[in-house]
């Protein structure tokens, strides 16, 4: 079951830092200090964000920088990691051609490409 | 802490939801919307992006039309953030003879209707979209069509009905509404009780049981559509994409990923899960419809698939009503898998409901009680 969350609880005022224009999801090169404005927006889930900003959206599909967005997102809700719930891990666990998945079935092999 | 009474309650925080909490805040109205896990988690996020108008049934095309007249073109401006609406035609592409005479049907009723819609040939297709192979044989072309970001719709029509007011609770689950004095009133989740003066039911599938507990029943089922996306390409086009006989749907994003949707034809069998779930088959079965149509996208690469649940009704349209024997209780579900595109329509259309007790567009082919037995 989901927490329950009341949105119009007010988080203290963005205040910004110093390094928020280094970059935390590298495949769609967003920024620390677009994560924690986007907190401050409304966006209070991992999947929200993810949909704000296309954090994990691109080629590693948050294999590299979920932990640390997740870590950036709890810090400036003021509460622990391990209250936010994971984003949803999606199929193919690589990206895969599209030529690869349309032949899966092996009959005339290349049919598709 | 603020208070459980508001004016109007809205269960589900869908693009639907959170339309009508933005266009009621903006009037000023106390909104509650309440939410069972996160904004925007079923079929708001889970679709294929269209703003279409051609292929609708003509009982909900006066919607559409109103909403790529007067909505979408100025909704990024409004919400103050790039919901990368391109009103940049749509093709309904048709491969066989069969699928000409269903387009022209389509076609026909929507042109009865005042929609610029016309059919085209093999040859015209490819001059707007010359990407499409010699398979194409013809094609239903609406010019005012096009696509935009489910994900940032949805969330930008939330910020900012956030921003004029509109309380929103997550993770808060309704069991029933109940009555008071013969009047819808009270929302009971599992931990806490909401009060309003109008309470509008957008939850997609999950309205059944919650209408269900005040005595209205809307035939539905939960139908399963998955989607998948590409890695970013270089720009192609920038029409939307669908065909006769849906064996996919699209368009390229702002990202340049393309975004395609489809089925495996067997859904129905192999999804019965409590939440979505892709089946290994059918990004496949999707891969296989697409390369036919774009022989050039077989090296694209798959990122991501994702699956949702359509709120299918009987007779495929939305119900968008007033339950009339529970006054205080409006009903906005349905939506049968083309909800995105009349979204901020049917959210206007809901405030106008609150506010004057008559939406401006007449929605009587859409009621409640309009599902019959055959005989």
């Amino acid at each position: 079951m989901s927490k329950i969350i009341d949105r119009s609880l007010k988080l203290s005022p963005f205040i910004p830092q110093a390094d928020d224009d280094m970059i935390i999801c590298r495949c769609e090169e967003v920024t620390k200090g677009e994560i924690r404005r986007a907190i401050h927006d409304g966006m209070y889930t991992l999947t929200e964000i993810r949909r704000y900003l296309r954090t994990g959206m691109g080629l590693c599909q948050g294999q590299t920088c979920s932990r640390l967005v997740k870590s950036l997102v709890a810090k400036e809700m003021g509460i622990a990691p391990s209250e936010l719930e994971n984003t949803v891990s999606r199929a193919p666990q690589r990206p895969v051609e599209m030529s690869v998945l349309a032949n899966e079935r092996g009959e005339g092999a290349g049919q598709y490409e | 802490m603020s208070s459980n009474v508001s004016e109007a309650v809205i269960i589900g925080g869908g693009i639907i939801g959170c339309a009508t909490a933005y266009y009621l805040a903006k009037a000023g109205v106390s909104v509650t919307v309440l939410e069972k896990s996160q904004i925007g988690e079923g079929g708001s996020s889970r679709n294929g992006g269209g703003v279409r108008q051609s292929g609708r049934d003509p009982r909900e095309l006066p919607i559409a039309m109103y909403g790529v007249e007067h909505l979408w073109p100025t909704l990024s401006e409004e919400l103050g953030m790039d919901v990368e609406y391109y009103k940049k035609g749509n093709l309904r592409l048709a491969k066989t003879e069969a699928h000409i005479k269903i387009l022209q049907g389509l076609t026909d009723s929507a042109t009865k209707k005042g929609l610029e819609v016309r059919m085209i040939n093999g040859e015209e297709v490819r001059q707007i979209n010359p990407y499409l192979s010699k398979e194409v044989i013809g094609a239903s072309w609406c010019p005012s069509d096009g696509h935009a970001n489910p994900l940032l719709a949805t969330l930008a029509f939330y910020k900012n009905a956030r921003r004029l007011g509109a309380r929103f609770i997550t993770g808060e689950k309704v069991i029933r509404i109940k009555k008071i004095k013969g009047k819808a009133r009270q929302v009971i989740t599992e931990q806490n009780c909401y009060e309003g003066e109008n309470i509008i039911l957008a939850a997609g599938f999950d309205s059944n049981p919650i209408a269900g507990s005040i005595g209205i029943h809307i035939p539905m089922n939960r139908v399963l559509l998955e989607a998948l996306v590409t890695e970013a390409q270089p720009k192609m086009f920038e029409q939307m994409l669908g065909t006769a006989e849906a064996d996919f749907y699209g368009h390229q994003s702002t990202h340049g990923s393309f975004v395609f949707g489809g089925s495996s034809g067997i859904d129905a069998y192999t999804s019965d899960y409590d939440r979505p779930v892709t089946n290994s088959m059918t990004a496949s079965c999707i891969c296989r419809g697409i390369i036919r149509y774009f022989p050039e996208l077989a090296t694209a690469k798959i990122v991501r698939t994702w699956a949702g649940w359509v709120d299918e009704a009987a007779d495929h349209v939305p119900v968008i009503s007033f339950a009339e024997e529970i006054p205080g209780l409006i009903l906005a579900c349905g939506f049968s898998g083309h909800g995105f595109g009349i979204s901020p329509a049917v959210g206007k259309l809901l405030s106008e409901m609150v506010l004057e007790g008559k939406p401006s567009i007449d929605l009587s082919a859409l009621r409640y009680d309009r599902f019959k037995a055959k005989i």
